[in-house]
């Protein structure tokens, strides 16, 4: 641009936006919180295998201080009110993942008793399909709420209180 | 053979009257009762007989098939002589009570309290009949042969469209 450079290769200019975005999506805390099978391969994901720790993915006992809760396994209409609840308990920004085919559709549990689908009762950012997923797949599945927390608009503008965060379709 | 079985030797001798049918299957001794008599002859089982450990309790659902509908299941265990006894008796859905068994064993407790909850058979001087399994406020009783596999506020499973 012309412009001298002083300080070198030690600078970049980009978007306030882009900064928080960049922030968030680089230290998506989730929650703590398995439900079935699903779990086990969640916990391998964040196991040194695969190792979420490297995308700053750290879990976090505490809704409090969770960015994020994959919903991992079924979910029964006796557990819903404790998600909600869980849910609910976040601070904002937050995100929601299905994870496995019970949690986006109720799976093989076409009974009374499970929810046929998380999306009936929270708002789902990915859905992760699989019976359980291998945790390349949940690891994917996180990338992809990378990727959407990327394309988020007026993030820095709504965390300073001027208007809501504009989140992208997909 | 089922005629030599201690128990049975024992309650043909005491309960004549109460006593339904003694089958034997694969080792396995089952004797039905009469309903009334339940509580007498589990009290005896276990006072006189030592079978001092319920290993479960449960119900069968018949709907359709025998006069009345449900089938209560004892299956006891004497940890003294190492042998099982399964005791039967039959309850009917027009009076779809039966004594509380917790007064002998009470691990039957929670186990009546399932079977409350799924088949809806009432457990007269139960100390805390409430739902177990299912929530609180839930309608019908999920084991049941007539309930909807997938609830009652659900468009029932017509098989695959394509």
């Amino acid at each position: 641009m012309g412009v001298e450079n002083p300080l070198g290769e030690n600078i970049i200019t980009t978007s306030l936006d882009a900064l928080v975005n960049w922030s968030r999506k680089s230290s998506i805390w989730p929650m703590t919180f398995g439900l079935a099978c699903c779990a086990i391969e969640m916990m391998a994901t964040g196991a040194s295998h695969n190792d979420l720790d490297r995308f700053g993915i750290i879990f976090r006992a505490s809704p409090r201080q969770s960015d994020c809760i994959i919903i991992a396994g079924t979910v029964t209409k006796k557990m819903l009110p404790v998600i909600k609840t869980v849910y609910e308990q976040m601070p904002e920004p937050k995100w929601v993942i299905a994870m496995g085919a019970c949690a986006c559709s109720g799976g093989i549990f076409d009974t009374y008793s499970v929810v046929q689908g998380i999306d009936e009762a929270l708002p789902v950012d990915v859905y992760i399909p699989g019976c359980p997923p291998r945790p390349e797949a949940l690891l994917f599945g996180l990338m992809k709420l990378q990727d959407k927390i990327m394309k988020d608009k007026n993030s820095f503008g709504s965390a300073i209180g001027l208007g809501e965060r504009i989140a992208s379709a997909a | 053979m089922a005629e030599n079985n201690r128990a049975v030797l024992q309650l043909k001798e005491k309960y004549a009257a109460s006593i339904i049918d003694v089958v034997e299957f694969r080792g396995e001794v089952t004797v039905t009762v009469r309903k009334d008599a339940i509580i007498d002859i589990l009290s005896f089982l276990k006072q006189s007989l030592q079978y001092n450990l319920l290993t479960d309790l449960t119900a069968v659902d018949y709907m359709g098939k025998k006069e009345d509908r449900f089938m209560m299941v004892y299956l006891l265990y004497s940890i003294s002589n190492k042998d099982r006894l399964r005791i039967k008796t039959s309850v009917s859905e027009a009076d779809c009570h039966i004594p509380s068994a917790t007064q002998v064993w009470r691990t039957a407790n929670w186990l009546e309290r399932e079977v409350f909850d799924l088949f809806g058979i009432v457990f007269d001087n139960h100390p805390d009949l409430r739902r177990i399994l299912m929530t609180d406020d839930w309608e019908g009783h999920p084991l049941r042969k007539d309930y909807p596999l997938q609830g009652p506020d659900r468009e029932p499973y017509k098989g695959r469209l394509s």
